[in-house]
């Protein structure tokens, strides 16, 4: 058995990574909830937001600017995304959007390439935040503390957002009865716009947050929309707070395993996700039938 | 173009010997024999995510898996297991896939819509991964290797493969009679329930079908048919690189069905050859050349959902959008 100290440690290495987890699966789920889209790019926008990090930290010499505009520009690329190619699709298959947003992942995977190369590129944490907190049991880095707070305060604003406001209102009616909402007379279409823009902002978001401690790379966001995906099945399609437990919980899971057995790890996530469609197909906190 | 829709009718009419003639010709048509051996191979692949998408509507994003288990069960049989028999290969490949796609199946179908295709995605790369660690048995990172060229037993005859023409041969007589199999399969009472619960499956529940039961086994025919891939695919290379079982494999097998026309019998072999053309050509000139393919694969998403022979043949068995 591992001491204890280095079962915290990874306990919250493994809540770092739930946090990015979270922060995908809340903006595909909510993408999801309203539009029914499955957005296969919500990888490669969490891999722009990396890079667009680089870009400004490179050449505002602030991550705090960067940490804002960033999330901002993807958001940006989300919106023109949803209004220009992918509202052509409504009312076809669900499937077309997510082969559409496929091909769009794939220009923008390799685009990077061309712009900022192969390589993978290293963004640097802030210097205030470089060393290491002490948090009395334990020591630990304060880039990831950072990170965890970052992420506990947008998922609050998320809340209120949608919980107390006139737009939060009109969303989640939309989720649950989009026909009695238009009868209503509300145009969705800008709703629609709203929320894949929320939803691709806080991709972005996750990528810049995610940069200082792995990196910029092209195919950084390939494995992590399809560890999104698992999170959302896990906890059951267009519920946030299904996507926020389960997020925390494949954290976890990979973190845990990575102590034990390195070797399982990939492959632990999976198998969770296995045992929650045995037990119970609809996700943690999912309705059966819902949006199927 | 009119006289070109109407060809195409025709050889739509009838898909199985317009297969065995211009496959027949096939190699001399195209500049190289390497491709035309892939055109099938990656047809054959196509054709199999075809049965599942373009013909019972459930979109796999995880075709790797069945290509993969395919290409592995052939490969591990002759170059670990000492079997030194093409058809025990063979054979192997086909039903570590079928097994594969009844296990994956059974998970998957537990999910209807769009979930479905976020699951097979991520069962195939759950494979991905244990093949990746399970080296001793898959070489891992570096790939199966060591599968040795067998000669094809007829019989009392020992036939050589090893010439790229000769393999082709017996990639196409392999594959002609899957085409065969899909043909019965489509022509099938099971082939009418399949289009019927694509076209509306709460009227085929209602109707009494048992849906779920059909659609799996659609799932396994389909696995079938991309582990016959697979296993053809490692007797061609004599390697099995650890990334067919990766989603690009399935990313690709995906945008050439689209590309050829899912829902109609000849897209995904047109596709397959449309993807492996643009890629050599375009791979020659620009370094980024799936951006260009990503560009038409959207586009065809957009403006032209049902692909390049759907469209020819006027959508007679094309896919409704609905």
């Amino acid at each position: 058995m591992p001491e204890l100290s280095t079962l915290l440690a990874q306990v919250f290495t493994g809540l770092v990574l739930g946090m990015i987890y979270v922060l995908l699966a809340i903006g595909l789920s909510l993408i999801f909830g309203l539009m029914t889209v499955v957005n296969f790019a919500h990888g490669a926008l969490y891999m722009l937001g990396a890079y667009f990090g680089v870009f400004l930290l490179g050449y505002t010499k602030s991550f705090w600017v960067a940490l804002i505009v960033a999330p901002l520009m993807v958001g940006a690329l989300g919106l023109l995304m949803e209004r220009f190619l992918i509202r052509r699709l409504y009312g076809r298959s669900p499937d077309d959007p997510l082969l559409l947003t496929f091909g769009l992942s794939l220009i923008l995977v390799e685009g990077v390439k061309v712009l900022w190369g192969k390589i993978g590129l290293t963004l640097d944490p802030p210097r205030a935040l470089a060393g290491a907190v002490d948090l009395g049991f334990m020591i630990f880095p304060a880039y990831r503390l950072f990170l965890i707070v970052v992420t506990v305060a947008v998922l609050v604003g998320l809340y209120l957002f949608l919980g107390r406001t006139n737009i939060g209102l009109i969303i989640r009616a939309g989720s649950r009865d989009p026909l009695m909402v238009r009868a209503l007379g509300i145009d969705l279409g800008r709703i629609w716009l709203v929320v894949f823009g929320i939803g691709t902002t806080l991709a972005g978001l996750a990528g810049i947050l995610a940069g200082p401690m792995r990196g910029a790379y092209a195919e950084m966001g390939v494995s992590m929309v399809i560890e999104s995906f698992v999170v959302i099945v896990v906890g059951g399609m267009g519920s946030l707070l299904g996507a926020v437990v389960a997020g925390l919980l494949i954290g976890q899971v990979v973190g845990l395993t990575t102590l034990f057995v390195p070797k399982l790890a990939e492959i632990m996530v999976f198998v969770v996700m296995a045992v929650v469609l045995l037990v119970r197909p609809s996700g943690l906190f999912g309705e059966a039938g819902l949006a199927e | 173009m009119s006289a070109l829709r109407l060809l195409a009718r025709r050889i739509g009419a009838h898909p199985v010997l317009a297969f065995w003639v211009f496959f027949a010709l096939f190699p001399f048509i195209v500049p190289n024999r390497t491709m035309a051996t892939q055109v099938l191979i990656f047809g054959l692949l196509a054709m199999g995510f075809n049965l599942l998408y373009g013909y019972t509507g459930l979109l796999s994003f995880g075709h790797a898996a069945y290509y993969g288990l395919g290409a592995y069960g052939c490969g591990i049989a002759l170059a670990k297991l000492g079997v030194n028999s093409l058809w025990l290969g063979l054979g192997a490949g086909l039903l570590l896939a079928g097994l594969g796609g009844l296990v994956i199946g059974f998970f998957c179908l537990r999910r209807r819509g769009i979930y479905f295709a976020m699951l097979t995605l991520a069962f195939a790369q759950l494979l991905y991964f244990v093949a990746f660690h399970l080296a001793d048995w898959t070489g891992g990172d570096d790939g199966l290797r060591g599968i040795p060229q067998l000669t094809l037993g007829l019989g009392p005859w020992q036939l050589p493969i090893e010439n790229s023409l000769a393999f082709y041969y017996f990639a196409y007589v392999l594959v002609g009679l899957a085409v065969v199999a899909l043909k019965r399969i489509l022509d099938s009472p099971f082939g009418a329930v399949l289009r019927a619960i694509r076209e509306n499956t709460s009227r085929a529940v209602a109707c009494g079908y048992d849906v779920n039961r059909v659609k799996h086994l659609s799932f396994v025919f389909s696995a079938c048919f991309a582990g016959l891939a697979g296993s053809l695919d490692a007797l061609r290379l004599t390697v099995v690189p650890v990334e067919s079982l990766f989603w690009t494999t399935s990313g690709q097998t995906v945008m050439m069905t689209l590309l050829g026309g899912a829902g109609t019998f000849f897209g995904p072999f047109v596709g397959a050859a449309t993807f492996l053309v643009l890629e050599e050509r375009l791979s020659l000139v620009l370094e980024a050349w799936p951006i260009v393919i990503g560009a038409i694969f959207s586009a065809f998403v957009l403006f032209l959902p049902k692909g390049i022979w759907g469209t020819l043949t006027g959508g007679i068995h094309g896919r409704q959008s609905a």
